[in-house]
């Protein structure tokens, strides 16, 4: 079945977008990624450390580039400019790369996102040419203002970042997918298969999670599983599910040729 | 002799010297990374030609994992 992800008019084949923080090592990050099967990995912009060996390993010979679409973030950023400088950096890093993760954060203890200056950031960055994935609130209003400055995807959370507590409002997801036309993705709050399972079936375009993977008991069997959900999750929405009802007064099973009462 | 804060440290140098002395002195050469000197981006093709004044402020950065 032909049932691709496209983003700023690119194709993906995998739903399924998934970060490359917190894992014991560089080995496990990859075998995590290719359980995953994810085609589009998130990336931190920090700083070198300076007077450390620069020879040490590094996550581009782990994860390279020409194997996976990089989508650098701007995780701890909590004003807009902070965030188009991290871009703008991430851009010249990645040799003119322009796909990117915008994300401007409201409070360190909930990691909320903060939308006023995220618009603010969006603005800037859709001006100078970048193709913008925007992580946000779940408010629909905000999220069709992301979509008119230009962003490519919408991506709402679910729960809040490392929460694991999965989709805590299926209701304002709908709302958003049904005011923007860009994909919308899930990043956030997915703790385990059942939470991207269930935001696939709700029609979302795809899901971005980390620490569901990263933070698993086994991360390379957790991304396996997050894979077969991702996929499960998109197929039960794409043949649509019957219809809830509270009880159903036609069984399976034929209800003639019953064996005779004795 | 000039100072430059480098990644939020201060660092002196005993002479004038340009991004890519800069970056050789690091041990950066050959390395992807990105420069930002003042707020603005120094384009990689510029290192050997953007002389760097006392009291710049530079951020060095790499891509690392992150989610």
């Amino acid at each position: 079945m032909n049932d691709n992800l496209i983003i700023a008019g690119k194709t993906y084949s995998s739903r399924l977008l998934v970060g490359t923080g917190k894992y014991k090592d560089f080995t496990e990050t990859r075998a995590a990624l290719d359980a995953s099967g994810a085609q589009i990995v998130t990336v931190a912009i920090r700083r070198t450390n300076l007077g450390q060996n620069a020879n040490e390993p590094n996550l581009l010979d782990a994860v390279p580039m020409s194997k996976f679409t990089y989508l650098p973030n701007t995780a701890g950023c909590y004003t807009a400019d902070d965030a188009v400088r991290t871009l703008r950096l991430a851009r010249e890093l990645l040799d003119g790369h322009s796909l990117v993760k915008l994300e401007v954060l409201g409070d360190p203890q909930s990691l909320y996102p903060n939308v006023i200056e995220t618009l603010a950031a969006a603005k800037t960055l859709v001006a100078e040419g970048f193709q913008v994935m925007v992580y946000t609130s779940d408010d629909p209003i905000i999220a069709k203002q992301l979509e008119d400055i230009g962003c490519v995807a919408i991506m709402p959370l679910a729960s809040l970042i490392g929460s694991g507590m999965g989709i805590l409002n299926p209701w304002n997801l709908q709302l958003i997918m049904d005011r923007v036309s860009v994909p919308v993705i899930v990043d956030a709050g997915v703790g385990t298969a059942s939470d991207a399972a269930i935001a696939m079936e709700l029609g979302c375009a795809g899901v971005l999670m980390n620490t569901a993977i990263a933070g698993a008991k086994n991360p390379v069997l957790m991304a396996s599983a997050m894979n077969k959900a991702v996929q499960a999750g998109r197929e039960a929405f794409l043949a649509g599910r019957m219809p809830k009802k509270l009880y159903s007064a036609t069984p399976s099973s034929p209800t003639t040729g019953m064996i005779a009462k004795i | 002799m000039i100072n430059l804060t480098i990644n939020g440290a201060s660092r002196s140098f005993p002479a004038a010297l340009n991004v890519a002395e800069l970056i050789e002195q690091l041990g950066y050469t050959g390395k992807r990374i990105a420069l930002e000197r003042n707020g603005a981006i120094v384009p990689r093709s510029t290192y050997a030609t953007v002389q760097l004044a006392d009291g710049d402020k530079l951020e060095v950065v790499v891509a690392v994992g992150g989610g």
